[in-house]
């Protein structure tokens, strides 16, 4: 069994980045926008059933180039439901803590309405396609090819989101607006704009990471929610909100992931949820996390 | 007797030392003040003494007893109550039913609903809101909110009471009434720590001021010697050329 | 204390109750007069789990504002254990412990979690029913190689006296905690927790105990629900559903009145019994996006809908009545 470790534990890096891709999003949207998105599930879902559609369908696009049409249209979902859903429940809300309640309801409605959505036109099979689906070998382990491309793939864009997070001013807007809402105001920012925004972003890397894993993964309309419970123990493992902690929690959550799939794949979710215990007794605020 | 004294307080936001270093102590039935620049760590120094915020360095002792690690609600019950300077009242609540909030839960043994209710009351009437209690407290103005807030926390009944800045916003009248008010929660017995900005109500109530500036005790006196004091006086006009240019 | 109400108007709403109360439990015995044969005793049991559920939501997700997504994990629990234990107890021992074990499970996840922010509270409980349901699924199918389990049924009449009692159960204890010391506190943590807790609050022994105590009648009627429907199986049994359905409930009925849940419950309890004949595919959908509606534009719900109803109806008969007595003084 010892022999196994590597191939594990590669396997873990390759689920932890497209976890840490996932994470991002939702870090991004809680951190900035301040809303937790429990239905960022749905989001993956329906960017790997874009690709699905593209690749399977009559031009039989390739599921690297259905990056460039799950990404917008996800980005575009995001954005409009931020600046109509999620900016009436600002205004309204009476304090932040309010908000946040609110908004964690009404992304608890969106799960049930876009899954059912989904549901409504794809017809509720699973399915799956098969690409790039040679091994690969080399050290004594071996890999889809697939995977290691959507691996690659998911490292590339956290490291360009990354890049633009700290570098353009629309990341460094972000920030402002993560940090100090009102003092971002202040300087001039569109708050609102920039929110959506933000909001927007988030749902577009879930669009990505559902690309991606429409790749390697047979998919289904209820995918989403192992996801979204997934990505938020490598939330909470790295920091709620902190970008940085969603890739150090993501690898470090696909790894375990890997370890307990290779003994006892079904109980994927109490091992998360063990790692999630531990946490909220020791150490809440995670690895990057602010107390 | 020293009612309330700290040694070597300090707290760290990351690299920034909100409170460094600060020894401090109030006696029995004084009223003593804590005045400072923006950010120069007062209200941090309240939240390490009512526990809204933990801290590992230095000792806070409340009637001899520690504080260090105990829980906000701990402390209430052991006679320290507060203000808070973004007033924390139960803005949905009646005026009446936030005040006995304090006076059910404010100390350490059970009391009945009708002792309760009647402390509750003369809490009310002490402030002089006898009149709005079964108005929402989010209708109020903010001079009443900051009575509401301050009759709820006498309704603890306190020994000892933190007020955190007053008389922020507050016209003129307004401020002579809680500068009144302030003198008579003294004569009823209750020793007061108060942040103030307001230097009129600071000279004029306190018996001796405490100077915070960037955490650290700068100065500590009769009001006579703290006006007089160069560096205070450096510290504020400082602040005021600064505001100025 | 409202002096100025004569007796007679105050004993109106509890006589009410009353009344209503009395012509439900004696149901069964009329039903078949009216067209509700036993075998239509179902609804009304559902719509009574539902009250439950929606109540004890609202007891302590409604005052703090900590959101909970836990009721499907705790229903199902309740499930299991009547399933496990149905031939081994009587059924009233069965409700109780499923009550029971639903309180413990509340209190360890509330202890864990009520010390912090109350988003670590929501997250958690989201996941919890996929936690559980897996946790039984994979020891039903590994320990105990089956996957779903049979249950020897109690009668119509019995899931609806037992569901009803559960029902007017859960009423009470919140009507009742909203009175009591801790409804006060629940009230204080969800104005100003920090201003709660230094008035000598223990915000987090008083949120644990409250969403405690919430689970009890969770797990009841989940237990009651299995003896009815007679086949369990984890997938079915902890279903997110069943926590959406109350969320839904308790924010359309209104938040900030008793009566709030107990309204949006039969609503939409019968709504999807009906739904489901014809639009099976679409009611969870229409649903969802009824949430989110009234989320946004529905604050107080129903409930709260209802005093600015009445006090538009009082504004209205108000003006005409000073108009016409104005008229009268003209003529005069």
């Amino acid at each position: 069994m010892i022999e196994q470790i590597p191939q594990i534990l590669i396997s873990g890096l390759l689920s932890g980045g497209i976890l840490a891709l996932i994470a991002l999003g939702m870090n991004i949207q809680y951190g900035v926008g301040k809303v937790f998105n429990i239905a960022h599930g749905e989001f993956i879902m329906l960017g790997a059933f874009i690709t699905y559609v593209l690749y399977t369908g009559a031009y039989g696009i390739s599921p690297i180039i259905t990056l460039a049409v799950s990404g917008p249209i996800l980005f575009l979902l995001g954005f409009v439901l931020y600046r109509t859903l999620f900016t009436s429940l600002r205004t309204r809300a009476p304090t932040p803590a309010v908000f946040e309640g609110n908004s964690l309801l009404a992304a608890f409605g969106l799960i049930f309405v876009i899954q059912n959505i989904a549901l409504l036109i794809w017809g509720g099979r699973t399915r799956l396609y098969l690409w790039l689906n040679s091994p690969v070998y080399f050290g004594g382990m071996v890999f889809r090819a697939n995977r290691l491309v959507a691996l690659g793939l998911a490292v590339a864009i956290c490291v360009a989101f990354y890049i633009f997070m700290k570098r353009s001013r629309l990341g460094k807007a972000f920030r402002a607006a993560a940090q100090d809402p009102a003092a971002a105001g202040l300087m001039g920012i569109n708050i609102t704009l920039v929110l959506a925004l933000c909001f927007g972003f988030g749902a577009m890397l879930a669009g990505f990471a559902g690309s991606l894993v429409s790749m390697y993964s047979s998919i289904s309309e209820v995918m989403g929610l192992n996801f979204a419970i997934g990505a938020i123990v490598v939330m909470v493992l790295g920091g709620l909100g902190s970008i940085p902690g969603s890739f150090i929690g993501g690898f470090i959550t696909g790894i375990l992931g890997s370890l307990v799939s290779f003994y006892a794949a079904p109980l994927l979710a109490p091992a998360y949820y063990g790692l999630f215990l531990i946490l909220l007794l020791v150490r809440p605020q995670g690895l990057l996390g602010k107390r | 007797m020293r009612i309330l004294e700290g040694q070597g307080v300090t707290k760290n936001f990351g690299g920034l030392a909100a409170v460094s270093n600060v020894d401090f102590h109030v006696d029995q039935g004084e009223i003593v003040g804590l005045i400072g620049p923006n950010g120069a760590g007062k209200t941090t120094l309240f939240n390490l003494i009512s526990a809204a915020l933990p801290f590992k360095s230095g000792e806070i002792r409340f009637k001899g007893k520690k504080l260090n690690n105990l829980k906000p609600h701990q402390i209430c019950k052991m006679g320290v109550a507060r203000t808070f300077q973004e007033i924390k009242v139960f803005a949905n609540m009646p005026v009446f039913q936030n005040v006995i909030v304090g006076a059910f839960f404010g100390k350490p043994t059970r009391i009945s609903g009708a002792d309760a209710a009647s402390e509750a009351s003369q809490a009310l009437e002490f402030v002089e809101l006898s009149e709005m209690r079964a108005v929402p407290v989010k209708d109020l103005t903010l001079v009443n909110q900051k009575r509401v807030e301050v009759a709820r926390a006498l309704a603890t009944k306190p020994e000892l009471l933190l007020l955190d800045e007053l008389m922020a916003g507050l016209n003129i009248t307004e401020i002579s009434e809680a500068m009144e008010l302030v003198k008579r929660i003294r004569d009823k017995g209750i020793t007061i720590f108060m942040v103030e900005h307001v230097m009129k109500a600071i000279m004029g109530i306190c018996e001796r001021i405490m100077v915070l500036h960037h955490g650290e005790k700068i100065a500590e006196g009769t009001p006579e010697e703290i006006a007089a004091n160069k560096t205070v006086i450096e510290i504020y006009l400082g602040e005021e050329a600064h505001a100025g240019s | 204390m409202d002096i100025t109400k004569s007796t007679p108007r105050k004993l109106l709403v509890p006589g009410l109750l009353l009344l209503i109360l009395i012509a439900l439990a004696t149901l069964p015995l009329y039903g078949p007069l009216i067209g509700v044969q036993v075998y239509r005793l179902f609804l009304p049991t559902v719509c009574f789990m539902y009250i439950a559920l929606a109540v004890s939501w609202a007891m302590f997700s409604g005052s703090t504002g900590y959101m909970s997504l836990a009721p499907a994990a705790f229903l199902g629990v309740g499930m299991y254990t009547m399933a496990l234990l149905r031939e081994v107890l009587p059924l009233g021992v069965i409700i109780i412990a499923a009550g029971l074990l639903s309180f413990l499970i509340a209190l360890l996840v509330g202890l864990v979690t009520l010390r912090l922010k109350g988003i670590y509270f929501a997250i958690f409980t989201f996941g919890l029913v996929v936690l559980i349901g897996q946790l039984v699924l994979y020891y039903e199918i590994h320990v105990n190689a089956i996957r779903g389990r049979d249950i020897a049924p109690t009668s119509p009449e019995n899931g609806y006296y037992i569901m009803l009692g559960i029902a007017v159960a859960t009423l009470l204890t919140a009507y009742f905690i909203r009175r009591s010391r801790l409804g006060l506190a629940m009230q204080s943590i969800g104005g100003n927790e920090e201003a709660a807790a230094h008035m000598g609050i223990n915000t987090t022994m008083v949120k644990v105990i409250t969403f405690a105590i919430s689970a009890i009648f969770m797990g009841a009627a989940g237990a009651t629900l299995a003896a009815r429907i007679v086949f369990v199986d984890p997938t079915m049994a902890f279903n997110l559903n069943y926590s959406f359905m109350p969320v839904l409930m308790a924010i359309f009925g209104g938040l900030g009145q008793l009566y709030g849940p107990v309204i949006g419950a039969p609503i939409f309890a019968l709504l999807q019994y009906w739904l489901s004949a014809n639009f099976a595919r679409y009611y969870s959908l229409i649903f969802g996006i009824i949430l989110i509606i009234a989320i946004v534009y529905m604050p107080g719900g129903l409930a709260g809908l209802l005093p600015k109803l009445r006090n538009r109806l009082e504004g209205v008969i108000t003006k005409l009545w000073k108009g016409g007595k104005a008229e009268q003084r003209a003529n005069t």
